[in-house]
């Protein structure tokens, strides 16, 4: 049966892996994201489930048990905010070089460094473009909800067996921490190792029973089989591109001006728009669902028709490149955001829209028309 | 009797466990990890418990175990094994997971990971072969180098001063409620090596029995790192890792022996 409650993002997202059914979540505390080690703890999912939760000695352990947890064909996650996260990256690469299924929850807060517990998005670079060593990528989920939070846990493993890659829901510090309503899901079964492998191949380390040894390994010594690795990953990517790129449309069919953002920063944005809107500026919202695979061709086909495009990130600048590279400089990018935990108001982003796009931008828009025309 | 009698399999008194692959070893002549393999392979199969053996491999010399093991095998980060294990055997309690470690692996980069998932009483085993050098990398300092013993980082030996003193990490693990089994054993004679095998068994009969963590460390040699040949690094090791990491158990069945 599905269920409306009020609850904390992170204790959506917590409930919604027991619902999805989850077999194990390791995890280690840090703000601000605790919620979901506690919520798990408090609600003894092995005696709903028979889910296993523990608390690691360290995010490294935590990463490393996924990694064990994963080899064996389980449902396995873990949860951190940045510094934890930093300190998995290791872990993920060997996941993805493993070519394991696994779901990574990174509840963003600011940094570099020790940074600050409020809620940011500068972790984007660090998501998309690898993270850890080595060629991989991840496919990256960005609530912008506390509904997503729950929906995406149950959605991000699909993904994950799908392809057998780790998949990283990129949440921050404001969709883990604010109560909004949200409708969970009805309980799923945990899979049996007998339906993993009639739906995803008997590829996992169960015990060598009736057949040829299983390994799991990321290490190639030999150099063509090691880029033989590489290859198969970067496949798994463009199919992802192909058939798994999620991205959200607001206003835009009109649009002469356009915002990109995603997570918290889209929920502010699509506020700012229906400001912009009622003072008569033709805006619109494009949301990122997936910060990869990246909604690239929408922007290069949405560069036709607006103006100037503003990336509103609560970072210094890093999803904007991103922008950039979509639409090929068609059109004007510019980016807002605030850092230090600040969350930026609507009034500041359609105030940013104005003074960055359409006043500057569409003098340097024109001058760009002019001399294309000549 | 001709050759051709002798060799037949009914007259054969010994052969190599079917749980080894027939992958040539990349281990260099002399070394004990072969042996090490094998018992733990001739183990596995005598027990009749391989469809649910699940093997965490390392980093290090022995990360191709799985190329030698023939068994379900996952291969960790460099010192992450027992938090590897740690879940397949909570997620799998009725399986038997072993780690198969280095001193690098284990005493240096993997020392949170090998206290905790001993403090945990894991229901796992622990086969840690304490070679006292990094030998995958080419003969560099390990936690267990011994005082004044020379490698690639410690050239003019280990200074216990600047460098700190060869860990008994074995020692360290035994004094932990959760830990079940300890003993240090050595894999370079016949008579060694039957000792091992015994502790190896006992180790995953614990498993078996549920008790929590066996560890069994196995004290070996590195020619090759040591710069010596194989019989003169076997009888420098009696001579000098013997006396600091001395044979026998530590721990049984819960009980510290010393």
């Amino acid at each position: 049966m599905s269920e409306l409650k009020l609850m904390k993002g992170n204790e959506a997202l917590a409930e919604a892996a027991i619902r999805a059914g989850v077999d194990g979540y390791f995890g280690y505390p840090i703000t601000p994201q605790t919620e979901i080690i506690e919520y798990l703890m408090t609600e003894r999912p092995e005696l709903r489930t028979g889910m296993v939760v523990l608390q690691a000695e360290s995010e490294i352990a935590a990463i490393n048990m996924v990694y064990g947890a994963a080899s064996t064909g389980k449902k396995a996650m873990t949860s951190s905010s940045s510094p934890g996260i930093s300190l998995k990256l290791e872990g993920i690469s060997y996941l993805a070089g493993a070519e394991l299924p696994a779901v990574i929850v990174n509840v963003v807060r600011g940094g570099p460094g020790l940074g600050t517990i409020q809620p940011s998005q500068a972790d984007y670079f660090q998501s998309v473009k690898g993270g850890g060593h080595g060629d991989y990528k991840l496919y990256v989920l960005a609530p912008a909800s506390v509904q997503e939070m729950s929906d995406f846990v149950e959605d991000a493993f699909d993904i994950a067996f799908k392809y057998r890659a780790p998949v990283l829901i990129l949440s921050d510090g404001l969709i883990g921490q604010m109560m909004e309503k949200v409708v969970l899901k009805p309980q799923k079964p945990r899979m049996t190792i007998e339906e993993l492998i009639e739906k995803y191949g008997d590829w996992a380390v169960t015990g060598k029973k009736g057949r040829e040894r299983n390994i799991i390994t990321s290490l190639d010594l030999q150099s063509e089989k090691m880029e033989a690795r590489v290859r198969r990953l970067m496949k798994k990517y463009e199919q992802m591109e192909k058939e798994d790129l999620r991205f959200e449309k607001i206003n835009c069919d009109d649009a002469e001006y356009l915002i990109v953002a995603y997570g918290s920063s889209a929920r502010i944005s699509q506020k700012a728009v229906e400001l912009g809107r009622a003072k008569g500026i033709k805006v619109g919202l494009l949301r990122p669902i997936t910060l990869f695979p990246y909604p690239k061709k929408a922007l290069f086909d949405l560069a036709d028709q607006v103006k100037g495009i503003l990336s509103v990130e609560l970072n210094a600048g890093q999803m904007v490149e991103d922008v950039r590279l979509s639409v090929e400089f068609k059109v004007p990018v510019e980016h807002f955001g605030r850092t230090g935990g600040i969350i930026h108001t609507p009034e500041e982003i359609l105030e940013a829209l104005e003074q960055k796009i359409i006043k500057n931008g569409s003098i340097r828009h024109h001058k760009t028309r002019e001399s294309s025309i000549l | 009797m001709e050759v051709s009698d002798i060799i037949r399999p009914e007259n054969q008194v010994f052969c190599k466990t079917k749980l080894m692959t027939d992958n040539a070893l990349s281990y260099c002549p002399g070394c004990g990890h072969g042996t090490a393999h094998n018992l733990t392979m001739e183990v596995i199969d005598e027990m009749g418990i391989l469809e649910d053996v699940i093997g965490v491999a390392p980093v290090g010399c022995s990360v191709l175990a799985y190329d030698f093991m023939n068994i379900d095998m996952t291969q960790a980060a460099h010192g992450r094994a027992p938090a590897v294990a740690t879940a397949i055997s909570r997620l799998w309690p009725e399986k038997y997971v072993f780690t198969y470690q280095g001193d690098g692996d284990l005493a240096a980069i993997g020392t949170a990971e090998t206290i905790h998932a001993c403090n945990r009483g894991e229901n796992i085993v622990i086969i840690f072969v304490n070679n006292g050098i990094y030998g995958m990398t080419g003969g560099q300092m390990a936690p267990t180098t011994l005082a004044g013993m020379k490698s690639s980082t410690s050239p003019y030996g280990r200074d216990i001063e600047t460098m700190g003193s060869p860990l008994k990490i074995t020692e360290l693990i035994a004094n932990l409620p959760g830990v079940y089994y300890v003993t240090r054993h050595a894999v370079h004679t016949h008579k060694h090596a039957r000792k091992a095998k015994k502790a190896i068994q006992k180790a995953f009969e614990n498993t078996r029995l549920g008790k929590g963590l066996s560890f069994i460390e196995i004290v070996s040699n590195c020619n090759s790192g040591w710069k010596m040949a194989p019989n003169e690094s076997n009888i420098w090791m009696e001579e000098n890792m013997f006396p600091y990491f001395p044979l026998g158990d530590i721990k049984v069945d819960g009980i510290l022996k010393k």
